[in-house]
């Protein structure tokens, strides 16, 4: 009787915690499986990163198709490397350029999928492939300086 | 004079030493035999309802009022920056990394490591674990090491139950009182709260506390001057010692998983 | 006498700290008879029992029960051992959150694999002796001092022990209880053919039951022998605790420096 009610409540106590468990991981984190499914590799070269950082999101057109993995310099170029989904192949003729999301948000990868032209030999990316085609981030004291340097130019 | 300090530096010091000592091998004495499942079960059971059921009720209490007043502070601040739609994020990654595991142990350790401490201590004073011992039952794997599995297992889930209930009580708060958007609430969260980093990193905190606080409150019982004076020294020193282990930890464990 | 002894101390010497409890004492316990251990109280009588059942360990000398020599068992040696005694605690040391039933089915329980139904017919029995059998439903908490005493003589005995030790067992009892329990350890001892060692400061008490007793005092035995000896002796001692005199050689002051000068300091 007593042992009846301890093993009850302790039964309630373990699937209340679980339910919490099941209800973080489903409703609080992000369903999107992108880190966790399968995913390959692809590298870029930039002039300039600017704020990007490991685990930055890729995507295409806002939606996340992938995260940046590991960001390093290789012979003074910066080299950024990303997890994509495998459930998205794009062609090599695809740009990729370093975004920010609003005025001060995050900075992101943005994807520009390329065109493929039949009977043109346009081959998709494959594991470890560079994306050849890149637009490095928007440094706003760069800007301000070409703007200056233009307008005295005028002069 | 400047000897005896030093002399008595040096003894503390020794102490302490001693002490930790003594907590190692009564962990280790009554974890490293394999159990008897069929004996052991009904022990665990009973210690999971005394220290994980029992603690039920302050956890989702404590986590309700926590997330809603994380939901008021929060918003208060944010609309200053026009920044209200973060209020998710902030609400369930302060309870996700922080607050769930921490304040889940430090209610914890006021709730069932006291109590622990003062049912070992008593035990001792009145000779039951002598007793034991004596009709060759070991009294560390038959009293010590059920009530140090429950709590290693109760503790994790409360913390899950008290960061899901807090973020809860944020949602009352910042949707339905304040009228923050409800999709901007989950959505901005959900981008921002990651299994891996999060979850799973507040999952290994709250093990991390769970060892630490059962296996202080156990070791203090089980080491405490068995008088009416040495168990509650015993237990105020439970509750004083775990807390200071957790906040140092979470130092610790939050530079290790969040540092860069 | 040692050909047919249960427990033998030899030369054993045991401190706490600093305090030096017992020094080079040797003593043996012969089978089936029920030995007094006495003396005043802070001596350590019950420090000798923990000896005996390896919860301390000896600095020299050995203890040996039954063949083997505790101090020197291994953890589980030690726990094998100790399934053939039992110790009956001043406070009874009953588990304040099982019936009495469960108290006296706990070693059997732990120790054997018998099905519940055989389990409850021995705790019953065990019960039965001691005269505690319509409480086996009641709670420790519920139960007088010597009702607790009882309910755990009957939790000692429940595996048949070859060795039962009695921690001050008349401390605190009125004369029915005290009597009963005399009357307990007598017929136990003779029914079960047990070993029984009782310690006690009850002087009275003690010698009714005991075939053989030793007197301890400032750290040694200072006498020993049948009630009947004991009674004849003259060493002063033994005298001394024997009648009950306040002062002789077991002084009744804590050491301490003369009163006439600690006064005088006071009064300076």
């Amino acid at each position: 009787m007593n042992n009846r009610k301890t093993e009850i409540g302790v039964g309630l106590f373990i699937s209340a915690g679980f339910i919490a468990l099941l209800f973080l991981a489903l409703q609080v984190a992000s369903t999107g499986t992108i880190t966790n499914g399968e995913t390959y590799t692809l590298k870029a070269k930039f002039d300039n990163i600017g704020g990007l950082k490991v685990r930055s999101p890729v995507k295409v057109g806002g939606v996340v198709v992938g995260r940046v993995s590991s960001i390093q310099l290789e012979q003074l170029v910066p080299v950024v490397s990303m997890d994509i989904s495998k459930d998205y192949t794009f062609p090599e003729t695809s740009s990729l350029s370093i975004l920010t999301a609003g005025l001060l948000g995050e900075q992101y990868l943005g994807l520009e999928p390329g065109f493929t032209m039949e009977g043109m030999d346009i081959g998709m990316l494959e594991e470890g492939a560079y994306i050849q085609d890149t637009k490095s981030a928007l440094v706003l004291e760069e800007l301000i300086g070409q703007f200056l340097f233009g307008q005295s130019n005028e002069d | 004079m400047i000897l005896d300090g030093l002399a008595g530096i040096g003894r503390q010091g020794l102490n302490f030493f001693a002490t930790m000592g003594r907590a190692g091998i009564m962990l280790f004495n009554a974890l490293w035999a394999l159990p008897n499942i069929k004996k052991s079960w009904p022990l665990l059971l009973r210690q999971l309802y005394v220290v994980g059921v029992q603690s039920f009720a302050i956890i989702v209490v404590s986590g309700l009022f926590i997330g809603m007043v994380l939901g008021l502070q929060g918003y208060t601040i944010l609309v200053g920056y026009g920044a209200e739609n973060s209020l998710g994020p902030m609400v369930a990654l302060s309870l996700l990394r922080e607050l769930g595991p921490v304040v889940t142990a430090l209610l914890f350790a006021g709730r069932a490591g006291s109590a622990l401490t003062a049912e070992i201590g008593l035990m001792k004073a009145t000779e039951q674990l002598s007793s034991m011992e004596l009709m060759a039952v070991d009294p560390l794997r038959r009293v010590i090491a059920p009530r140090f599995w429950a709590g290693f297992l109760s503790m994790p889930l409360l913390a899950f139950l008290f960061s899901a209930i807090g973020i809860w009580g944020g949602y009352l708060v910042g949707v339905e009182w304040l009228g923050v958007d409800q999709g901007n609430f989950w959505g901005v969260m959900q981008a921002a709260v990651d299994l891996n980093r999060d979850i799973l990193n507040g999952f290994i905190k709250s093990l991390v506390f769970a060892v630490v606080v059962t296996w202080i409150a156990i070791f203090r019982g089980y080491d405490c001057v068995p008088t009416s004076e040495g168990i509650s020294q015993a237990t105020t020193q439970t509750v004083v010692h775990a807390s200071l282990a957790v906040l140092g930890l979470d130092f610790v464990l939050t530079a290790l998983m969040f540092g860069e | 006498m040692s050909d047919n002894a249960y427990v033998e101390v030899k030369n054993m010497t045991f401190s706490r700290g600093e305090r030096v409890i017992y020094e080079d004492i040797s003593l043996s316990i012969p089978k089936g008879k029920v030995v007094a251990v006495m003396g005043p109280s802070g001596i350590g009588k019950t420090t000798l029992l923990r000896l005996i059942a390896g919860q301390l360990k000896p600095e020299k000398g050995q203890i040996i029960v039954d063949g083997e020599n505790i101090p020197a068992l291994s953890r589980n040696g030690l726990y094998e051992a100790r399934k053939k005694m039992s110790m009956l605690f001043q406070s009874g040391a009953l588990f304040s959150e099982m019936s009495v039933f469960d108290n006296v089915a706990f070693p059997i329980r732990e120790h054997c694999k018998l099905p519940e139904d055989i389990v409850r017919s021995m705790v019953l029995m065990k019960l039965n002796s001691v005269g505690l059998r319509g409480a086996a439903n009641l709670m420790p908490s519920e139960l007088s001092g010597g009702m607790a005493r009882r309910a755990a003589l009957a939790r000692s005995i429940a595996l048949d022990p070859d060795l039962i030790m009695y921690d001050e067992p008349f401390a605190g009892q009125d004369p029915i209880s005290m009597g009963v329990l005399i009357r307990l350890i007598r017929s136990l001892n003779d029914a079960l053919g047990l070993t029984s060692i009782v310690v006690s400061h009850d002087v009275n008490e003690a010698l009714s039951i005991a075939d053989y007793v030793y007197i301890m005092a400032n750290k040694k035995i200072v006498g020993h022998g049948t009630p009947a000896q004991l009674a004849k002796d003259d060493s002063p001692l033994v005298h001394q605790f024997m009648a009950g005199e306040a002062d002789g050689p077991v002084p009744f002051h804590f050491p301490s420096q003369p009163i006439e000068e600690e006064l005088a300091e006071v009064l300076k």
